[in-house]
């Protein structure tokens, strides 16, 4: 068999569609991140919890409604994001133009009751949920074998991060959402309902985590706590590809997936502390980030 | 120029605000320490350690977030690396005085605050608390991997050993006097801080960063320095907790426990000297309420519900809620 650097290549590719598979997540989330601080300003701390909510809602449906994966990628982001639109409408709204560290504190307020509540209904050791029959099973590619959700996910998380960045950079919606981002209050004098906007927007953003949710239920466990650690991963994520643009988030967060999988190719034990590393570093050497424009 | 006003009396009108606030400042802390030097006749004294080591945890982060204008979302990491360093110390090298294994851990806490506020100050406001976040998550998995944490199971029947060799700690109410003494020196600490010269500059920065930078002060350095003495109170705070339950565990590097020193500190009135103390009692003692009864598995839950209630509703804190109603009703 092939070796690259001692490692054989299966493992090396293997580790790479892991890496690529966790980076697709990592994109989703940022992106929704990036989204929601486009235009609230606001670091969204309750997106790890909604992104726990889509999974939980995937499997929470199929087992009680017996509604199908298919259609629970469209329900479950549909369903959480109209929590984002409450939480928006009755929460973030009260504090709107307040030090954003209050939006920050009460989303992260916010998250605590989600995981709490979750915790307590469903226990923390997590849910199950199979695979739809069709995603069973893969192809050899001849250098290694590739499961076919893992393909799906690739696609279909890149599919929409491109749609998005589609919507946001090239049509009119898009184009009200960058205006607003620039001066809400002019957009608000040309006649555009701007508070709807912003609810729109955050719960678009919440929408995107959640459909990461819904993909993550047949291959992550499902338990109320899955999105706190990941959180703070996008995190560090965010903060190496700064927030200046979404196609920015979306490159950094497939970039740092991968860049977890080499590592845990090459040096296992480094393989969760790796992103933050490169967060310290990307601090010291361009503070904005990789594709931050503002200092 | 009959309407003018002389600047000697504008000065003089505040320096005199100034004497009689410091009067009555001085009056409630004489009357809360005789409650506290009383408190262990009436009330469980482990439970009073815990309120105090929590206490001067939030009363550390405070010096930040009410101060300085500063969130950092990492404050587990300090608590944490004393509480390892101190528990570490202790269990290892028997015959070691609990003091220099407090001060051990207290200095590894301050040179981890240095650490971070190097890395962390090179970006501002969320983005400040997203990298303190980010940086304790990385401390979280050192001391999941490290072997002399003990991992998952933490460090146990850590000794309480002796004070500089003569009083022992193992006896509860000689351990609460000393937790006590260590609490008022950091609180103390923190209110001449506030007082100083450089706690102006400090709350300057927090309340206008940019004039701050204008009028000439170097304000990174004054962030950092502030960054590292509340760092080291943390890790001081973290290394009494060790002694006082001889354990530490992993709890207190989760970032969990960095929301809840916010927590603490938010409900208690950021800003102001006593609001972190009034609620960390407030916190612990909810906690503990709530874990008797049947609401036990809420807590998460509630705390989560106290947050959103807290910043919707009273942003200035219990205390500072108390202060608006003095100033308004007596004056």
């Amino acid at each position: 068999m092939s070796m690259i650097l001692g490692v054989p290549v299966a493992v090396l590719f293997g580790q790479l569609l892991l890496g690529l598979i966790n980076g697709a997540f990592y994109a989703l989330l940022s992106l929704g991140l990036a989204v929601i601080f486009g235009l609230l300003k606001i670091i969204n701390f309750a997106h790890g919890a909604l992104y726990m909510l889509g999974a939980m809602a995937t499997v929470i449906l199929f087992d009680t409604l017996g509604i199908s994966y298919w259609a629970a990628l469209f329900v479950a982001p549909i369903l959480v994001g109209c929590v984002g639109v409450a939480i928006e409408y009755f929460l973030l709204r009260k504090i709107a133009g307040q030090d954003h560290i209050y939006s920050l504190l009460l989303t992260f307020g916010v998250a605590l009751i989600i995981q709490g509540v979750l915790t307590n209904m469903y226990g923390v050791s997590g849910l199950r949920y199979s695979m739809p029959d069709v995603f069973k099973g893969g192809m050899n590619l001849g250098f290694m074998f590739l499961p076919y959700y893992r393909a799906w996910v690739i696609v279909i998380a890149l599919l929409v991060c491109f749609g998005t960045w589609f919507m946001i950079e090239k049509t009119k919606l898009g184009a009200y959402l960058r205006a607003g981002t620039e001066d809400s209050q002019l957009m608000q004098g040309f006649g555009i309902n701007v508070p709807l906007l912003v609810s729109l927007t955050y719960g678009f953003g919440v929408m995107l985590a959640a459909f990461a949710g819904a993909l993550a239920a047949p291959i992550y466990s499902v338990t109320p706590v899955m999105g706190s650690h990941i959180l703070i991963v996008v995190f560090a994520v965010v903060v190496i590809g700064g927030m200046g643009s979404i196609a920015g988030a979306i490159i950094t967060g497939v970039l740092m997936g991968v860049v977890e999988g080499l590592t845990k190719t090459f040096y296992p034990p480094a393989s969760s502390a790796v992103i933050f590393l490169v967060m310290v570093v990307v601090l010291f050497v361009r503070p904005s980030g990789l594709f931050g424009k503002e200092a | 120029m009959s309407n003018s006003v002389n600047p000697a009396d504008i000065h003089k009108t505040m320096l005199d605000q100034q004497k009689s606030e410091h009067r009555r400042r001085l009056i409630l802390n004489l009357v809360l320490l005789a409650l506290l030097m009383v408190a262990p006749m009436v009330m469980y004294p482990v439970f009073l350690m815990k309120i105090l080591c929590f206490a001067l945890f939030a009363v550390a982060f405070n010096l930040l977030l009410g101060f300085t204008g500063l969130l950092s979302f990492g404050h587990a990491a300090f608590l944490a690396s004393g509480a390892y360093t101190t528990g570490y110390l202790l269990t290892t090298f028997s015959g070691l005085s609990t003091e220099l294994g407090i001060i051990a851990g207290t200095l590894v806490a301050t040179l981890l605050g240095l650490g971070f506020a190097l890395v962390a100050i090179r970006r501002q406001g969320i983005y400040f608390a997203m990298i303190t976040l980010a940086l304790s998550q990385l401390v979280f998995f050192f001391f999941v991997q490290s072997s002399f944490t003990g991992g998952e199971d933490g460090l146990h029947g850590i000794p309480r050993g002796q004070f500089l060799g003569l009083i022992d700690l193992n006896d509860n109410l000689n351990m609460y006097y000393f937790v006590l003494a260590v609490f008022l020196a950091g609180y103390l600490l923190v209110q001449r801080i506030v007082d100083s010269p450089y706690g102006q500059v400090l709350k300057a920065i927090k309340q206008n960063e940019p004039r701050a930078i204008s009028l000439g002060y170097n304000v990174n350095r004054y962030k950092i320095i502030a960054f590292v003495i509340s760092a080291g109170l943390a890790g001081l705070a973290g290394s009494m907790k060790t002694v006082v339950f001889q354990l530490a565990s992993l709890n207190d590097a989760h970032w969990h426990m960095s929301g809840e020193v916010i927590l603490m500190t938010l409900l208690g009135g950021t800003g102001t000297l006593l609001g972190p103390v009034v609620g960390a009692a407030f916190v612990v003692n909810l906690e503990y309420q709530l874990s008797q009864g049947p609401l036990a598995d809420w807590v998460d839950a509630i705390l989560g519900t106290i947050f959103v209630l807290t910043v919707l509703m009273f942003q200035s804190g219990i205390v500072g809620q108390v202060q608006k109603f003095m100033k308004k009703n007596i004056g």
